[in-house]
C-alpha cells in the first residue's frame, strides 16, 4: 500500500507534471516502449562486469550483490537544494561542536540543555577521547545526513550519520551510468556535476593533517574484501590515488603510524578509516579485533595521526541523541535549525512511552542503536504478532528504543516489473568538514522498490537512483 | 607500494599465466591423444600431466583411475583442485579484487569478466569442445597481460605483475620441457632419436612456437634444435632465456635495500643461460639442466616473497 497522503516528486497530481520534471516527460514520450527495460538490463550488464556489488551480511560465504538501479532519475529544483545545503552547512557544524564540547568543557551538559546521562551514560561516548584536542576540532570530518521529504513537502532530517557512512561511491557510479546510458537527457538538463567528490574529499581528508604536515600521506583503511561497503573503500582510494589499507598493512612504532611497503615501512599521517571504532586498536577496545592496530589510539592522543572520522561519534549521530539536534544548533550557533528533526518520542520518558505503546500500530520505533534498517518495526506493515513480539521488547528495555510517527516519505516514478510506478525515496547527501564545510550538489537517492515499502536500505531490498541537483 | 598489494599483484599474474600455462599442456596432450594411431604410451600418458603439476596424490584421493576424461576434468574444471584452470582463474581474479584499486579499471573488469564467464560456462559445452576452451582461456590470458601492458603505468606495480608473470612461464615452461623430453626421447640422446613431426611439432605448437622453428631454422624439427630455441633463444618470448631476462630486468626496477642478494641470482641465471650452447647442455644432461633451472628460479621466487611481499618490521 502507497501511502495516499505522500509527495509526488514528479506530478503535483494526476494531469499536472511538476516544471522540473516536464523535461523528462517530454523526452518519455519520444522514446520506444520496451526503452527503459533494456537500458535496465543494459546497466545491470556493466554494473556487473565493473564488480560494483555489495557484500551481504547473513547470506555467508562472502556472497557478492549487486545493488538494483533505477533508470529513472531523482530531480531536485535548484532552490530546493540551496534550503538543503544551507541546512546540511549548519547542522554538520553543530554537531561538530557538541563533539568537541562533549569531550572538553561540557557547556551543553552544565546548561541543562540535554540530560548529561543520556550522554555519559552512552554507550557510544568515548572516555578515551575526553580532552583530546583533535586538528581543526573536527569529529566527523564525513557525514551522511539522512533526509526525507514527508507528504507536506518539507524536508526533515531522519537520521545523522556521523561514523562511517557508506554509499558516496553509488552515488558517483550512478551518474556516469546516466551519463552512459542517457547521454541525451543531459543536453536537457542542466545537471550539477558531482564527479569532483574524491577531489574534494582528498582536499578535506588533508586539511586535518597533524600540525607541520606539508605533505601528508593519507590512506583508507577498509576491514578487507569481505566488508559490505568494499567496493566503496577501494573506490575511493583508487579515486583519490591513495593506498588502500588493512589493519595488517600497519604498524605502530614510537606513537608514529608506518605501513608496511616494498621499500620499507612508510609514515601515514591521516586515516579515512571504514573501521568501527571497536575494532580500531585491539589493546584499547576490543581485544579480539583484526581489523585494527595495536597502539593505534596512543599514536591518535599523541597527535602523530589524523583518524576520518574521528573516535567517539557514534555518540552524537545516537537516536537517542537526535531529538536534541535542534536544541544543539540554537545553543552553539544561536540560529534556527534550517532543517527539521521528525518528531520523536523517547521511551525511556514516562509519558512518550505509554503514548507508544497505545498507538504501537501507527508508529516506526527503531532500536536506539541499530542501523542499516536491521531492528526496526513498521507498524502499519507488521503483523498482530509481530507488534506483540515488539511490544514485550520494549517493555524489557524501554531506553533502547525511540518511535516516530510514520512518514510518508515522497515518491518518485521508478521503473518496476509492472512498469513505471512511484515508490518511496529518501536522500543521503555527503557532507565534508574540514578547512570548512563542503558539498557536492546531490547525494545517494534510496529507493523501497516493493511497492508500499518505506525501507530503503539496500540491505533491505532497496535500489538506489541518480540524483539531479539542477543548476537554475 | 604497499606489500600486500604487490603480493597480491603478483599472484594475480601467476595464476593468470598458470591457467594459461596449464590449458596450453592440456590442449596439446589431448591433440597428441587424438593423433597417435595405436594406444602407445605416449598418447596416453595422462599421468605425465599429473607428474608435471605434482598432483598425483590429490588426483588419487578423488578419482579411481587415470583416463584422459578424468585427468582432463581434474586438470581444467574441478573447482575443489586449487590448481585447475577454474580455480587458477578464479584465484586470480580473488588477489584481482583485493587490490582492484591498483588496477586500471579495464584490467579489473578483463579480471572479473574472465572468471564470471568461467564461473556461469556450463560444463558439458566445456567439455564438448574441449579446443575451444582452451582457446578462449589462452586468449582471456592474452587480454589481461595485453591490458595490463597496455594501460597500467610503468611503476612498482607493473614491475610485480611482470614478475609474477615470467617466473610463473619460466617454471611451467620448464617442467613442460623435462616431461615431453623423458617421453620422447626415451632412452635415446636428442641424434639417435627419430624426430617425430607430429609430436614435436605438437610440442612446439604447445609453446606458440611453430612457426617461429620455421622462421629461425627453415629445417627440419629435430629435438636438439627444439631445445634451443625453448631455452635459449633470446628473441622467442616463452624461452627460458627470455623468462630469466624479464625477471632480471623488472627486479633491478624494484630494488629495495634487501634484494642485492636475490638481484645478483638473477643475474647469474641469466648469464648461465646467455652463454649457454645446447651441446654442452646436452651433454652434462637436459633433465639435470632443467632441474638446476627450476631450482634456481624456485630460490628466486621464495626470495622475493621474503624481500619485498612479506610484512617487514618497522
Amino acid at each position: 500500500m502507497i501511502a495516499a497522503d505522500y509527495y509526488n516528486e514528479m506530478s503535483a497530481s494526476e494531469a499536472v507534471v511538476r516544471p522540473h520534471y516536464q523535461p523528462y516527460a517530454e523526452w518519455f514520450q519520444n522514446v520506444p516502449a520496451d526503452w527503459l527495460g533494456q537500458k535496465r538490463n543494459e546497466a545491470d550488464l556493466l554494473f556487473h562486469r565493473l564488480g560494483i556489488t555489495f557484500a551481504v551480511y547473513g547470506e555467508g560465504g562472502g556472497k557478492e550483490r549487486l545493488i538494483p538501479f533505477d533508470v529513472i532519475p531523482r530531480i531536485i529544483p535548484h532552490r530546493e537544494w540551496s534550503i538543503l545545503a544551507a541546512g546540511l552547512r549548519q547542522r554538520v557544524q553543530a554537531l561538530n561542536l557538541f563533539l568537541q564540547d562533549i569531550y572538553h568543557d561540557q557547556h551543553i551538559l552544565k546548561a541543562g540543555l540535554i540530560p548529561s546521562a543520556a550522554v555519559l551514560n552512552n554507550t557510544q561516548y568515548r572516555p578515551e577521547m575526553i580532552g583530546v584536542d583533535v586538528p581543526g576540532q573536527i569529529y566527523s570530518h564525513i557525514a551522511g545526513i539522512d533526509i526525507i521529504r514527508a507528504g507536506d513537502g518539507e524536508f526533515y532530517v531522519l537520521e545523522d550519520n556521523l561514523r562511517v557512512p557508506s554509499g558516496v561511491s553509488y552515488m558517483l557510479e550512478n551518474r556516469r551510468m546516466m551519463m552512459r546510458l542517457f547521454p541525451d537527457l543531459f543536453a536537457r538538463y542542466k545537471v550539477a556535476p558531482v564527479e569532483h567528490y574524491p577531489d574534494m574529499l582528498l582536499d578535506n581528508l588533508r586539511s586535518v593533517a597533524p600540525a607541520g604536515m606539508l605533505d601528508p600521506t593519507v590512506v583508507v583503511l577498509t576491514p578487507g574484501v569481505f566488508n559490505s561497503a568494499y567496493f566503496e573503500h577501494s573506490f575511493l582510494a583508487q579515486q583519490m590515488g591513495v593506498e588502500l589499507v588493512e589493519g595488517r598493512d600497519l604498524l605502530v612504532k614510537d606513537d608514529f603510524v608506518y605501513m608496511r611497503t616494498t621499500q620499507g615501512p612508510r609514515r601515514v599521517d591521516v586515516i579515512y578509516r571504514r573501521v568501527d571504532d571497536d575494532f580500531l586498536d585491539p589493546e584499547v577496545f576490543r581485544p579480539d579485533s583484526m581489523l585494527g592496530v595495536p597502539g593505534l589510539l596512543a599514536a591518535y592522543k599523541a597527535g602523530h595521526v589524523t583518524l576520518c572520522n574521528a573516535i567517539g561519534t557514534g555518540v552524537a549521530d545516537d537516536k537517542s541523541i537526535y531529538p536534541y539536534v535542534p536544541q544543539m544548533i540554537q545553543f552553539y550557533l544561536s540560529e534556527a535549525p534550517i532543517l527539521h528533526n521528525v518528531s520523536t518520542f523517547m521511551l525511556r520518558q514516562r509519558a512518550d512511552y505509554e503514548y507508544v505503546m497505545a498507538h504501537l500500530p501507527e508508529l516506526v520505533v527503531k532500536e536506539v542503536h541499530g542501523s542499516g534498517g536491521y531492528g526496526m518495526l513498521v507498524g502499519p506493515a507488521a503483523s498482530q504478532a509481530e507488534l506483540e513480539a515488539f511490544r514485550l521488547r520494549i517493555a524489557a528495555n524501554p531506553e533502547h528504543y525511540i518511535a516516530q510517527p510514520t512518514l510518508a516519505l515522497s515518491a518518485c516514478p521508478t521503473f518496476v516489473e509492472a512498469g513505471i510506478a512511484p515508490r518511496h525515496i529518501d536522500l543521503r547527501p555527503f557532507v565534508l568538514a574540514g578547512r570548512e564545510i563542503k558539498m557536492v550538489p546531490g547525494g545517494l537517492t534510496r529507493v523501497a522498490l516493493r511497492e508500499g515499502s518505506l525501507v530503503v536500505n539496500s540491505s533491505q531490498g532497496g535500489g538506489t537512483k541518480d540524483t539531479w541537483v539542477l543548476e537554475h | 607500494m604497499l606489500s600486500r598489494t604487490a603480493d597480491h599483484l603478483y599472484w594475480m599474474a601467476r595464476y593468470t599465466e598458470r591457467a594459461e600455462n596449464l590449458a596450453r599442456m592440456l590442449d596439446v596432450h589431448n591433440r597428441m591423444t587424438l593423433l597417435t594411431r595405436e594406444s602407445s604410451l605416449v598418447g596416453q600418458d595422462w599421468e605425465g600431466i599429473l607428474t608435471i603439476n605434482q598432483l598425483e596424490r590429490d588426483f588419487q584421493q578423488r578419482y579411481s583411475h587415470i583416463t584422459r576424461e578424468h585427468v582432463i576434468h581434474f586438470m581444467a574444471f574441478d573447482a575443489e583442485n586449487p590448481s585447475s584452470i577454474h580455480s587458477c582463474l578464479r584465484l586470480a581474479r580473488e588477489n584481482a579484487h583485493a587490490v582492484r584499486g591498483t588496477l586500471t579499471s579495464e584490467l579489473w573488469e578483463t579480471m572479473n569478466a574472465t572468471w564470471l564467464k568461467m564461473r556461469d560456462m556450463p560444463l558439458e559445452s566445456m567439455e564438448r569442445d574441449l579446443g575451444a576452451f582452451f582457446e578462449w582461456v589462452k586468449f582471456r590470458s592474452h587480454l589481461s597481460r595485453g591490458v595490463s601492458v597496455g594501460t597500467m603505468l610503468q611503476d612498482e606495480a607493473f614491475h610485480f605483475v611482470r614478475l609474477g608473470t615470467f617466473l610463473e612461464r619460466s617454471d611451467n615452461t620448464a617442467r613442460l620441457l623435462d616431461v615431453k623430453y623423458r617421453l620422447l626421447l626415451g632412452a635415446h640422446t636428442a641424434e639417435e632419436a627419430s624426430p617425430d613431426y607430429y609430436q614435436w611439432g605438437g610440442l612446439l605448437r604447445s609453446l606458440s612456437a611453430f612457426e617461429i622453428y620455421r622462421k629461425v631454422y627453415r629445417d627440419l624439427i629435430t629435438p636438439r634444435r627444439v631445445a634451443e630455441l625453448l631455452l635459449l633463444r633470446v628473441d622467442m618470448p616463452r624461452s627460458l632465456l627470455y623468462c630469466a631476462q624479464e625477471v632480471l630486468a623488472n627486479l633491478e626496477q624494484i630494488a629495495n635495500r634487501h634484494s642485492a642478494e636475490t638481484l645478483r641470482r638473477a643475474g647469474e641465471l641469466f648469464a648461465s643461460l646467455r652463454y649457454s650452447r645446447i651441446d654442452t647442455v646436452f651433454e652434462r644432461g637436459f633433465h639435470e639442466f632443467l632441474d638446476r633451472f627450476l631450482v634456481s628460479i624456485n630460490d628466486i621466487g621464495t626470495r622475493i616473497s621474503e624481500d619485498f611481499l612479506l610484512p617487514v618490521a618497522a
